[in-house]
């Protein structure tokens, strides 16, 4: 393990590669490695892509990452597509409209499945970022699977997190309840060149004057990702909002959420396992069985299993 | 060295080098291993040698399979091969597949491809032959 870790720090994107497949597949190894190189992690910006399937979130990326590359910052992309909920494999196609920038030295692109994950994101997801931002990237961006109106898990990781719409994909309604809006820290409206970009710039507009006076009013750009319109404003609004978490404090209020969360999410997996080692799989059948025949309820079965490992209160 | 756990998945990249647009082949068989349980990195078509070996470094996959249709086979799978060997990654299993004429089976063979699918192939023969083939890292 030594040697990838100091091969991982002298800068090779080999052993980088190789770290986040252990870390994926959360490995005890794969833990050892999230332990030697998170004292390296918390430099990067990290940026949260979201929005619907066919949104153009991955054109997006990759054409935000050639404008930073213009302005020479190094950036590292995470890109989420989901996981066959029957037979967990994937298919994993992001990298076919980045093309443009994955030969680039600076830039080190990844596709993750999702691995039945909610949220539009994959379990390990907060691990990887914290591995590829020791490494050393100016940015960090997450892709994530595409989302509707729900999947807000995004924020969390993402200290900016950019919400691609379209025009022609829904009323001022839909928007007015989706949840996933309150999220945004920039609103972009992409395939800015299709009919209806400047009707849905208004109803985003008009929606966001219906939140509290107090609160930040995230810019709304237009962009036409194809072509690269619109990047220059979105990098210069990433880092405006970066600069603004800094001078509110926010930035520190977000990595202290952040950890509080890792840090709940992390027991609860370990409570799991030690559960799941604890319960013969014969047991955890029988509780199934009891639960499915009414003979038993589940709050009474769960508590049954939990008290193999947890010490009686 | 690592423990292998059920976690572990295969991760497979599928590429296409060369000029040649055709890939409905690459992608039945992309969707055959996602069926099968991989991890299946599809990059498109009209991929170089660097952009594959980049791109296999890159996802650190299991399995590179290459598709080809145009007759360039001997000009281009030997420059992947070079590309992957550059980059360290001597380790990943090479398979085939589309018009290769029987006469330069021994020359993949040699060049490291395990295996070449023709037309007319059993998608769940290429399933079984990654997993019988795989070494896991």
């Amino acid at each position: 393990m030594d040697e990838l870790v100091q091969r991982f720090l002298a800068g090779d994107r080999r052993a980088l590669a190789r770290i986040i497949t252990r870390v994926e597949n959360s490995t005890l190894e794969g833990r050892d490695y999230v332990r030697a190189l998170f004292p390296h992690s918390g430099r990067a910006h990290i940026v949260g892509i979201t929005g619907g399937a066919g949104s153009g979130k991955s054109t997006l990326t990759g054409a935000l990452t050639a404008e930073l590359r213009r302005r020479g910052r190094t950036v590292a992309i995470i890109a989420v597509d989901p996981s066959s909920p029957f037979t967990h494999g994937a298919l994993l196609g992001d990298r076919i409209r980045m093309q443009d920038v994955t030969m680039d030295p600076g830039v080190y692109m990844r596709s993750m499945a999702g691995r039945g994950a909610l949220g539009g994101l994959a379990p390990a997801i907060a691990d990887v970022v914290a591995v590829v931002d020791a490494f050393g990237f100016d940015y960090v961006i997450v892709e994530t699977i595409g989302a509707g109106q729900d999947e807000v898990e995004i924020a969390g990781t993402a200290m900016t997190t950019v919400l691609v719409n379209n025009p022609g994909t829904g009323d001022d309604i839909q928007a007015l309840k989706a949840g996933i809006i309150e999220i945004a820290d920039i609103l972009v409206v992409n395939k800015a060149d299709h009919p209806g970009a400047d009707v849905l710039v208004s109803q985003l507009q008009a929606l966001l004057a219906l939140s509290p006076a107090d609160q930040r009013r995230p810019p709304i750009l237009k962009t036409v990702a194809t072509r690269g319109e619109g990047l220059a404003q979105l990098a210069d609004a990433i880092d405006e909002h970066r600069a603004y978490l800094e001078q509110t404090g926010q930035l520190a209020a977000h990595r202290s959420e952040d950890a509080r969360h890792q840090l709940l999410a992390i027991t609860q997996q370990l409570i799991l396992e030690e559960i799941r080692r604890a319960a013969p799989e014969a047991v955890i059948e029988t509780l199934t069985g009891r639960i499915a025949s009414r003979e038993l309820d589940p709050h009474t079965a769960a508590e049954e299993l939990a008290a193999l490992v947890l010490p009686r209160g | 060295m690592s423990t292998a756990t059920a976690t572990d998945k295969i991760r497979v990249l599928i590429a296409k080098p060369g000029l040649d647009g055709h890939d409905r082949g690459a992608k039945v068989v992309a969707r055959a291993l996602r069926d099968g349980g991989c991890e299946v990195i599809y990059t498109g078509i009209r991929q170089t040698p660097e952009m594959i070996a980049e791109a296999a470094l890159q996802e650190d996959v299991d399995v590179v399979g290459l598709s080809i249709l145009s007759g360039a086979h001997l000009e281009l799978f030997p420059r992947v091969v070079e590309e992957l060997k550059k980059r360290g990654l001597d380790d990943v299993l090479l398979f085939c597949g589309g018009i290769i004429p029987e006469e330069d089976t021994e020359a993949l063979q040699k060049l490291g491809f395990k295996a070449i699918f023709r037309p007319g192939t059993n998608t769940q023969d290429i399933v079984k032959f990654v997993y019988d083939n795989v070494k896991k890292k």
